[in-house]
């Protein structure tokens, strides 16, 4: 008889697994962060670095870079996995398949959102964000990662058998994330302008939380189709 | 009855792999499943296992089906696919450790005697992308050691596999069987030196 292996056992597993794997492939990972710095820097030399102007376009510049450099390494987020079989036994595990798609996304969600948490404060000050707004532009990143990473699980599902999937996985995505888009820039500019900009980032969270807690069952849907 | 397919249909894309398969496995039992490439032995593991979905018929296992019983299934299933499911990343010790611990059995040390018998030794610090093809099967197929699952479904086991190596499967395919164990294959190779008796199941490449 096969001893009983606890969900936190399996997911404790899978973590550890994908990041020694990330930690292998340092340049992927560093990839999507260096395109986002070199754009964010680019900015000021290219629009003339005027102060006002800058901190207006601030909060859409740093979402939109942020959205970009996201959808540059989603793909690996079962590529890897499709191609060497490893996704294979991870629908064969016995646990209900949404705890190990979970797991992959808090995977994606700590090697692609926290370097973003960490640079944000370095991103505000390149583009002379107010003060005041800073804040708000950390907590629209925070709570907007998870659903960058969540969404963009369920596209990656639907195209991972597909050879060229990744110009209609961007074509899928960013329909998708443009309410997200919405509010975060919604939330930075309200706040740079000194009012609260507590109405989108709830909005915010309520997409979050919706997004974290439905994807796994749409991942998985997807990935019994891509597998077959 | 261990595990028990019933009319099991196939069709990939337009053409009809196989009609009405139907498949008894009893513990202690070692199937192999033979046909032509082509023929939809792969498409029948996986259906076995789980893995893709029958167009009509039904696979039971312990006499219920494995879709209500999933989560028990594949605790007691070992399913080894064409792709193995080993990370090229990683080395064959962390790549085990993985399988050990999903599969209820955690290592303590990393696993010496068994790389050894494998012969693997001397390797274990190396990513599995730098070794060769058998050896790399080699790593895939440690996971028959470290695990207690009653059924084994393996594609291709012995592919890239050298003499020796078809050797040790063909003893943990003894052990696994006398525990009261059963193991459904494919192979090309006829396993005439397995000293246990070989039940077959041919499929025929339908063109239709």
């Amino acid at each position: 008889m096969t001893p009983a292996v606890s969900i936190r056992t399996h997911m404790k597993a899978l973590i550890q697994r994908d990041l020694r794997v990330a930690m292998r492939q340092r340049s992927d990972l560093l990839n999507p962060i260096i395109f986002l710095l070199v754009v964010v820097t680019l900015f000021p030399l290219g629009v003339g670095p005027e102060m006002n102007m800058l901190a207006r376009i601030a909060p859409g510049v740093i979402w939109v870079s942020a959205l970009l450099s996201a959808l540059l390494g989603l793909e690996r987020l079962f590529r890897d996995d499709f191609r060497d079989g490893a996704l294979e036994q991870m629908l064969l595990m016995p646990l209900a398949v949404e705890w190990a798609v979970l797991a992959k996304i808090a995977v994606h969600w700590l090697l692609t959102a926290v370097p973003l948490l960490v640079l944000a404060p370095l991103l505000a000050l390149l583009l002379n964000l107010p003060g005041e707004a800073w804040g708000a532009l950390w907590l629209s990143l925070l709570l907007g990662t998870p659903v960058l990473s969540s969404i963009g699980a369920v596209g990656v599902a639907l195209t991972v058998s597909l050879n060229k999937g990744g110009a209609l996985l961007s074509l899928l995505l960013l329909p998708l994330l443009i309410p997200l888009l919405i509010f975060a820039t919604a939330a930075v500019e309200t706040a740079a302008n000194g009012l609260s900009p507590a109405g989108p980032l709830a909005l915010m969270g309520a997409i979050t939380v919706l997004a974290v807690v439905l994807s796994p069952y749409a991942v998985h849907a997807a990935l019994r189709v891509s597998v077959n | 009855m261990l595990l028990e397919a019933n009319g099991v249909v196939s069709v990939r894309g337009e053409r009809t792999l196989f009609n009405g398969l139907n498949l008894a496995v009893e513990p202690g039992q070692l199937w192999q499943v033979q046909g032509p490439n082509g023929a939809g032995k792969s498409s029948f593991l996986r259906i076995l296992a789980g893995l893709l979905p029958a167009q009509a018929g039904q696979v039971h296992f312990r006499g219920q089906s494995i879709a209500d019983v999933s989560s028990q299934y594949h605790s007691e299933l070992l399913f080894i696919g064409h792709k193995a499911g080993i990370k090229p990343e990683l080395t064959a010790i962390e790549n085990l450790e993985f399988y050990a611990a999903i599969q209820g059995h955690p290592l303590t040390a990393p696993p010496y005697e068994l790389l050894e018998q494998l012969g693997l030794v001397g390797l274990e610090d190396i990513p599995a992308q730098r070794l060769s093809a058998g050896q790399q099967r080699r790593i895939a197929l440690a996971r028959l050691w470290l695990n207690s699952a009653s059924l084994w479904i393996l594609d291709e086991p012995f592919t890239s596999l050298d003499v020796s190596g078809i050797d040790l499967l063909h003893q943990r395919f003894q052990q696994h069987l006398a525990s009261g164990g059963a193991v459904i294959l494919t192979s090309h190779q006829a396993l005439n030196d397995l000293p246990v008796q070989v039940h077959t199941l041919a499929l025929e490449y339908q063109f239709e």
